[in-house]
């Protein structure tokens, strides 16, 4: 009677290996924990796509401010658009662009056709400050506090979803 | 029914292609200056994982984000900087995950020691059989 119990591990094995495998298939997403998380948000230095001016990390300190990478390039960015334009014109927080590897001739056409709900735009046009805010596909969505820390980072689009249960909350509790 | 010759080779090519593995050489031209850097380039490339593609490395994808990360690695590689360093720097911007060679942490205890775990119960379980078997 023991020999049978014994034969039966290798299938109890394989059985518990398909389930896991099974749980991941539904669970398992290519969104990567960012390190960067309450570090301060990496110095930068750039020229801005409309006023002509260079904007570095220092002018942003004193208030709260969301960085959203994104590029005309970029389809998903174009499906969060609206989300993007409607929380900059809640006023709840200051929305920063940050258009990463564009043409600034692109970057114009699309912001004109769908719209500019940026409060300023940062060109990235190398990547260098993309690469050193650890951003691997746009739209990436970054929060910052006052004083310049990173408090929170969606990779990926932002949904309804997202935006109530994880940035306003937060938002709401930096900016007391 | 006999199959042509020219046939049988197109198999025989067909599944070599299949089975040969793809040699992973990033052919980007930088100016290295000895061959040391260019090694220790062709090294990171591969041991760096692209974040856009997951299952690549940096030698192998043609994502314009691994081109970026190539020219960083280049450029730092140029520099003289210590692989070490190089590797630091990623981590430090795109986490564990960017390197194909994960550092010893918590959360990766388990996938180090796992072989040793199975290689324990595997020794334990052959102890009993064999002391059993020397009682019969």
């Amino acid at each position: 009677m023991k020999k049978i119990w014994v034969a039966l591990i290798p299938l109890a094995v394989f059985i518990i290996l398909v389930a896991l495998l099974f749980v991941n298939l539904s669970t398992h997403n290519e969104v990567l924990p960012s390190p960067l998380i309450g570090k301060p948000i990496p110095a930068f230095e750039h020229q801005t796509l409309y006023s002509n001016q260079t904007i570095t990390h220092e002018d942003f300190k004193g208030e709260p401010w969301l960085l959203n990478v994104f590029g005309s390039w970029c389809p998903s960015c174009q499906y969060e658009h609206p989300l993007v334009t409607a929380l900059a014109n809640s006023g709840r927080i200051k929305v920063i662009g940050l258009n990463w590897k564009d043409e600034a001739s692109d970057a114009d056409q699309w912001l004109k056709r769908w719209g500019n709900p940026y409060h300023e735009i940062l060109v990235d046009y190398e990547g260098d400050t993309a690469i050193n805010l650890g951003v691997y596909g746009a739209p990436e969505t970054f929060l910052i506090d006052a004083t310049g820390t990173i408090v929170y980072k969606i990779s990926g689009v932002l949904t309804q979803k997202n935006i109530s249960q994880e940035l306003l909350p937060l938002i709401d509790k930096i900016s007391l | 029914m006999k199959l042509s010759l020219k046939f049988q080779l197109v198999c025989i090519y067909s599944v070599l292609l299949i089975v040969t593995p793809t040699v992973a050489l990033a052919i980007d031209v930088y100016d290295f200056e000895t061959q040391e850097q260019e090694a220790l380039y062709q090294q990171l490339a591969k041991e760096l994982r692209c974040l856009v593609c997951q299952n690549q490395n940096l030698a192998d994808s043609d994502a314009g984000l691994a081109k970026d990360l190539k020219n960083q690695v280049a450029e730092f590689v140029i520099a003289g900087q210590e692989a070490e360093t190089i590797k630091q720097y990623m981590v430090d911007r795109y986490g564990d995950f960017v390197t194909y060679d994960p550092p010893m942490n918590a959360s990766t205890l388990f996938l180090w020691f796992s072989p040793l775990l199975v290689f324990l119960i595997g020794g334990v379980m052959l102890f009993f059989n064999i002391r059993k078997k020397h009682h019969e």
